[in-house]
């Protein structure tokens, strides 16, 4: 009877080894599964000084890690997509960052304010490109209702949609401190980043748009 | 002389007394709270955002009438500037920054602020939901032809 039901090529390797690969898969994709997310927490990303020293003492002052509500986002909840293809692609882009931290190219503050201005600019470039979609795995604007917003969240908030803008175009440094930019003021910034508040329409929303940030970029 | 060692040792005891109180008290200087006690919970808040508060005397510069939390002003990058300046006014609908701001000491004008104007927080402060401490009775001066 069992015999009959069985396909060919299971019969010959036999059941056990059927189930021995099935269990195998299961352990190899939870061991794979395990060891990516461990990589996806706070705790990993401020294990490296860099990190810790710079971006995550600056990222303490601000509402993303003190608020009233005690809502937290970490490092991987804006810097690392939830989706498995993106996040795969951005994994992968990160195994340059290994090679620049034992390279040692940030390792001091000096370092990388130096570079401050390179490696935000392609966060800003990722995540225009994805149409700040880590901020929108939590403020989605469907949902925003503008009569608890501030009179001039109120305002900005739908005009800037109509325009096409994306979280990024306006709401840059909210998390850490911006590099030097050129406003024109003095000649302290000359030749410094420029900021862009997105006076370019963003082409529409793309589902699974590829980031396209330069992986030191975190 | 006696008396006067007297009076001074009695007075170095009074205010000894008074030392130790002030001790245990732990009185803050602005507000009589104890520093102990002070916690974030009693701090002052920052009032709702409003629409622009009328000035209470001539040439006042305008108050804040919004939180500015967050809102650095360092040297890499000063976030005021990044809705009140001339480029970014209209866009915002924040209130442009007063010509006057663009002389440098020289009373050269330049394209944007001068950089002696840099700290917009050195005149320009929000509003708390504070009480004056003491009354006072200030009246602007009336304007000409009051």
């Amino acid at each position: 009877m069992l015999n009959k039901l069985m396909p060919n090529w299971v019969k010959s390797i036999g059941l056990l080894t059927v189930f021995g690969l099935f269990a195998a898969g299961i352990v190899f994709w939870g061991g794979f599964n395990w060891a990516l997310e461990a990589t996806n927490k706070e705790s990993f990303c401020i294990s490296c000084h860099e990190m810790e020293e710079n971006v995550f003492r600056e990222y303490q002052n601000t509402i993303h890690y003190t608020n009233r509500t005690g809502v937290r986002a970490t490092c991987p909840d804006c810097h690392v997509p939830k989706e498995w293809g993106p996040k795969m692609i951005r994994k992968i882009q990160a195994s340059n960052e290994v090679l620049h931290k034992v390279l040692g190219t940030i390792d001091t503050p000096e370092k990388f304010n130096a570079k401050r201005g390179q490696l935000a600019q392609n966060e800003w470039k990722r995540m225009k490109a994805n149409d700040s979609q880590e901020c929108r795995n939590c403020h989605r604007f469907d949902y925003m209702d503008y009569t608890e917003q501030g009179n001039r969240a109120a305002r900005q908030h739908p005009q800037a949609f109509i325009d096409g803008k994306t979280c990024i175009d306006c709401h840059k440094g909210i998390a850490h401190q911006l590099p030097a930019i050129d406003q024109h003021i003095g000649k302290q910034n000359d030749g410094a980043v420029a900021i862009s508040h997105g006076e370019k329409p963003a082409e529409p929303a793309k589902e699974e748009a590829k980031p396209e940030a330069k992986p030191e970029s975190k | 002389m006696k008396l006067i060692t007297a009076l001074a040792l009695a007075a170095g005891v009074f205010l000894g007394g008074a030392g130790t109180a002030c001790a245990q008290e732990l009185v803050n200087e602005i507000g009589g709270v104890t520093i102990e006690g002070t916690s974030k919970v009693n701090m002052f808040r920052p009032e709702k955002d409003t629409d622009t508060i009328p000035r209470n005397f001539q040439k006042q510069p305008q108050l804040i009438p919004h939180s500015i939390k967050g809102y650095n002003v360092t040297q890499n990058f000063n976030k005021c500037m990044d809705c009140h300046s001339k480029e970014r006014a209209e866009e915002t609908g924040a209130t442009k920054v007063a010509k006057s701001h663009y002389l440098d000491r020289e009373d050269k004008k330049h394209s944007n602020i001068s950089p002696r104007r840099y700290f917009c927080m050195q005149c320009h402060v929000p509003q708390y939901d504070a009480k004056p401490l003491v009354e006072n009775t200030y009246k602007p001066a009336a304007k000409k032809g009051e």
